[in-house]
């Protein structure tokens, strides 16, 4: 099957069963993108999720652009833009078509009832294994408990986190990027 | 007919252009837009497309924009309220991620990216705490959390199969038990 494809169908996946938005979908991508295909390796995937909340826009389509974009370049970005956003778009003509009221069925309540908290268990989950990828040492271990009182109790903007811990990795780990890159040039 | 359209492509676009962070975070601004400035929907109808956005998969920004489109002018209206709410992340996200392409290799790069990637994990927690909050409610929903946790880190589940799974302890647990939702 045509790479384009791939893509497509990875994407409209991953677009049909994220409820709730933003990053409910972080689970579904990587479990596809990451452990499924292997199309990304774990680290580019954090990056991209960072790169992701810099943009305006839904998060999802975000990061959607942004896997397509690495793996195939625009025409990768287009498809992957396509089959994240197709599911939502077709079930909401569907709805805004036949039946408005289909939010105030009790059984369509009752199973959201139970997608909601099961939500939380795989956000939990997309933080503990990026957490893995993202924090080797105390300086990482910091920055990521400082973020996460900005963002949980002081309420801060995401950008505004996104922004600062990019500054304090900068001051962090430049030196040490240095002497990594020096050290392989010595070795070659 | 075309006057419309293209009134919906940029009203949305604007709308995708000025949010940030996603989700809910676009919601004062759709209301500014579509409610007081330009009057295509009432408040009422807000409140319902809000309450659909949840119970159909995909982001509320994205949901509104077809919904209203459709509503304003039919299925192209959909289509153009749609492509105008997601056009200027697709541009501003391309423009980044072909600079971060071409400079990640450069340690000053790798430094910011070990920052970001730390605060990244601390965002998503805080993403799994929020929505814990407003979800878990009782004895029920910690149930199917429980289960939901065993199943994707003991069992290996797919989320795909979690949120399935998740659907039909939802009926078992809230219709036939007797209660409603």
């Amino acid at each position: 099957m045509h790479l384009l494809l791939k893509i497509f169908i990875a994407f409209f996946k991953i677009g049909l069963f994220t409820f709730g938005g933003g990053h409910a979908m972080v689970p579904l991508i990587q479990k596809e993108v990451v452990d499924g295909k292997g199309w990304i390796d774990e680290e580019d995937f954090v990056d991209i999720l960072a790169l992701a909340q810099t943009a305006p826009g839904p998060v999802a389509a975000n990061t959607s652009v942004f896997v397509g974009y690495r793996l195939v370049g625009i025409s990768g970005a287009i498809w992957a833009l396509l089959g994240a956003v197709l599911p939502s778009f077709i079930v909401i003509l569907v709805v805004a078509m036949f039946f408005t009221k289909v939010a105030n069925s009790p059984v369509v309540g009752a199973i959201f009832s139970g997608i909601r908290p099961a939500v939380v268990a795989l956000v939990a989950s997309a933080a503990i294994t990026i957490g893995k990828t993202a924090i080797r040492d105390f300086k990482g271990a910091a920055i990521c408990v400082a973020a996460f009182i900005a963002v949980a109790i002081l309420d801060v903007h995401p950008i505004f986190i996104i922004i600062g811990s990019g500054v304090i990795g900068y001051i962090f780990f430049k030196d040490d990027e240095i002497q990594k890159l020096n050290n392989k040039i010595n070795e070659q | 007919m075309t006057g419309i359209l293209f009134k919906l492509l940029f009203t949305f676009a604007k709308i995708g252009l000025f949010t940030f962070g996603g989700g809910y975070a676009m919601i004062p601004l759709i209301e500014k837009e579509i409610i007081q400035a330009n009057k295509w929907l009432s408040m009422n109808e807000f409140v319902d497309i809000i309450a659909i956005a949840e119970v159909t998969p995909g982001p509320v920004a994205v949901n509104s924009a077809t919904y209203v489109g459709y509503k304003m002018a039919g299925t192209l209206g959909a289509a153009f309220a749609t492509t105008g709410v997601i056009l200027p992340s697709f541009l501003i996200v391309i423009s980044l991620a072909s600079l971060f392409l071409k400079y990640k290799d450069t340690p000053s790069i790798k430094a910011v990216s070990k920052g970001l990637r730390a605060a990244v994990t601390a965002m998503i927690a805080s993403a799994a705490l929020s929505t814990a909050k407003a979800s878990v409610i009782d004895l029920k929903t910690i149930i199917i959390i429980g289960l939901i946790v065993f199943g994707i880190f003991k069992m290996k589940i797919h989320p795909i199969i979690c949120i399935f799974l998740a659907g039909i302890l939802g009926i078992a647990l809230w219709v036939l038990s007797g209660a409603t939702a």
